[in-house]
């Protein structure tokens, strides 16, 4: 076989590179610029320094002082990526230091709440397609309380569920319910009702029971929303725990690394965290994308 | 037959009340609670006769619309109706299921114009009622949860600190930052769009933004642009670039095939395709980026404030209330936000309705 003939019979590599390519160019864009910006916010710290020093300095000095500040204004992607290292694989998981600690906090604080939330979301659902009741009096509220500016009664409700002695993970998953039932319900509310009448009326002349319906017909029929709904659900989940530890002053969690960083002025801690938090999202996400994947497999369709 | 019978039970849950010992002699002593009650019971027995549904309907909305009022005059001062009065409880459990039936004839009148807010109106009036009575009733401590008209109260006295609050957080933070936002998104949008290879790089960028916690670069922009209100605007415009980019993208690729090909059978340049074809056809997906980042921007702005403000601003009113335990003060501000993110919302879906009178959303 010529080389040529392997070419051809290579799977289509162009297709890859015409999706990747610009994803990484965009990105090594990214980061240059991010290396210009950290030059340019950092220097007249690092210009008062070095004068307070009586040095002179050339403008290689000055670029490189700028990169490795200690308490940079912008600190640059390698002192970011040095400090996620250290404190991600080179500090053991139990100790107070480590990443992958607060992380953990985090996380399940982020999978209760989504549990709890998920659970409330659907029940409502279920509520609102059976009832017309709650259709036409609950669900315009529903829909209101996403105006509300839910986050805002995050320290409320951490400081008043404390005074009641429940302190720690509950608090947090309970912003997290907050704000994550409300995606399931709307998603699943469209679900529910996703069959269609002819569907129903063949239920209907299986006289079928409410009941059956639901378990039958409907939930099979809601899948593919219900997941759509839990991918917008934990993200936003995962918002609420770490905003849920901002008030208490809570000493673990993401939420609590990016406080104490923004009180101490350590900005490599806190890019750090956030970065960890990206992490942790994404792979929350991908992770329902997975049990999508296979809820649908067992379901006999080929997603 | 069935709604029949929840009206009968709840005729007979509020008949109850007055008979349970030993409260029924205390409903003598509250002469006008009594009557009330009486009229309730009048107005929902006659609405248990089936002559004619508006009557019906009537009769049930007055008995509702009364008996609202007896638990009210039960509960006020200290009366014999502390945290436990069975009758009063009673009592309230068949007002309760009164209203579901009330709201169940509510919302089977036929849609549309004003009939359809009616049930959620009396709805929302309902909860707030019931979250009063239920509060005063089993004394629950104020720090745990203030009583609405506490709440009300606090709004009405302290309205000149509010007003301030509002005008730092909305009127400059959240307002400008939106502005900004959503035109550099929209921008954005554009250029990539035009730009085939940037719009490949950015699109799985940005989703992957939808995954991120973007409310934590909050601190990061307190620190680069000061405790002042420049900073939770920018926190504001980082927040809403992203849906606003996204939604865009979709929109512009939104216009059909077939509308392209008479775009271009008429010669028509990049620019006249765009403006005349393209973005009329986003626009729905344009302002539903904005009605998103309508309410993500007033969070947003709150939440940045938690990382460092002026004495002023919502987000600051309630961390620094929270800490002195005055929960009603809290709840105040975030009734004012919730009214504020809702009329936001609000004018934006009416310029909406305005601007995209053509879509099929509206004209069903």
């Amino acid at each position: 076989m010529t080389t040529e003939a392997l070419l051809l019979a290579a799977p289509p590599i162009t297709g890859i590179g015409h999706r990747i390519a610009p994803v990484v160019a965009i990105l090594a864009l990214l980061v240059a610029v991010w290396y210009a910006a950290a030059v340019w916010l950092n220097t007249p710290q690092v210009v008062d320094r070095f004068e307070s020093d009586g040095k002179s300095w050339n403008a290689r000095q000055l670029i490189e002082a700028s990169w490795s500040m200690e308490r940079p204004v912008l600190p640059a992607p390698h002192q970011i990526a040095r400090n996620f290292f250290e404190t991600v694989f080179e500090t053991p998981v139990d100790n107070k230091r480590s990443l992958v600690y607060h992380a953990g906090v985090t996380v399940s604080a982020t999978l209760l709440g989504f549990v709890f939330g998920t659970v409330l979301g659907v029940l409502l659902a279920v509520g609102i397609v059976h009832s017309p009741v709650l259709d036409r009096s609950l669900l315009p509220w529903i829909i209101a309380s996403q105006t509300v500016p839910i986050l805002a009664i995050a320290p409320m409700v951490v400081v008043v569920l404390g005074s009641l002695g429940f302190v720690g993970l509950f608090p947090k998953a309970v912003i997290s319910m907050y704000l994550c039932f409300f995606p399931v319900t709307i998603g699943m509310v469209k679900g529910l009702r996703s069959p269609d009448p002819l569907q129903l009326d063949l239920m209907r002349s299986y006289s079928a029971s409410r009941a059956q319906v639901l378990h039958k017909l409907r939930w099979p029929a809601a899948t593919d929303f219900l997941f759509a709904s839990l991918k917008v659900a934990i993200a936003t989940s995962l918002v609420g725990a770490i905003v849920g530890e901002l008030p208490t002053g809570a000493q673990a969690g993401l939420g609590a690394r990016l406080l104490s960083g923004s009180y101490y002025g350590q900005t490599i801690q806190i890019w750090s965290a956030l970065i960890m938090a990206s992490i942790v999202g994404v792979v929350l996400v991908a992770l329902v994308g997975v049990a999508e994947r296979l809820v649908a497999r067992h379901m006999g369709r080929s997603a | 037959m069935r709604q029949g019978g929840l009206q009968l039970l709840a005729l007979g849950l509020m008949t109850a009340g007055f008979v349970v010992p030993p409260m029924g002699g205390s409903w003598l002593a509250r002469l006008l609670a009594l009557l009330c009650a009486f009229v309730t019971l009048l107005g929902a027995t006659l609405g248990l006769r089936r002559w004619d549904a508006r009557a019906e309907g009537a009769s049930d909305l007055i008995a509702v619309l009364v008996g609202a009022a007896v638990p009210l005059m039960l509960l006020e001062g200290p009366g014999p109706f502390g945290g436990a009065a069975p009758g009063l409880w009673l009592f309230l459990a068949g007002w309760v299921l009164l209203l579901w039936r009330m709201l169940s004839m509510f919302s089977r009148l036929p849609g549309g114009g004003a009939g359809a807010l009616v049930a959620p109106a009396l709805f929302g009036v309902a909860l707030l009622y019931l979250w009063q009575v239920l509060v005063v009733g089993f004394a629950v401590p104020q720090v745990l949860l203030p009583a609405p008209s506490q709440v009300g109260h606090v709004l009405a006295t302290q309205f000149d600190v509010f007003w301030l609050d509002f005008r730092q957080t909305f009127l400059k933070a959240v307002l400008a930052g939106y502005a900004i936002g959503c035109c550099a998104g929209f921008l954005v949008a554009v250029i990539a769009d035009r730009v085939p290879f940037l719009g490949r790089g950015l699109l799985p960028l940005s989703g992957l933004a939808s995954a991120v916690p973007i409310v934590g670069i909050a601190p990061i922009l307190v620190m680069w642009f000061g405790f002042d209100w420049h900073s939770k605007a920018a926190v504001v415009v980082v927040v809403t670039f992203f849906p606003m980019l996204v939604n865009t993208l979709t929109g512009l690729a939104a216009a059909d095939a077939m509308q392209r090909d008479l775009m271009h059978s008429y010669a028509a340049s990049y620019a006249q395709t765009l403006v005349k074809l393209r973005l009329p056809a986003a626009l729905p997906f344009v302002f539903n980026a904005m009605k998103i980042n309508s309410t993500l921007a007033l969070i947003a702005a709150i939440v940045a404030e938690f990382f460092g403000s002026p004495i002023l601003g919502l987000g600051f009113r309630i961390s620094a209330e929270v800490a002195r335990l005055n929960v009603d003060v809290v709840w105040a501000v975030i009734a004012i936000a919730a009214l504020a993110g809702s009329m936001f919302y609000g004018v934006i879906a009416l310029v909406e309705r305005a601007a995209t009178f053509w879509h099929p959303s509206y004209r069903a």
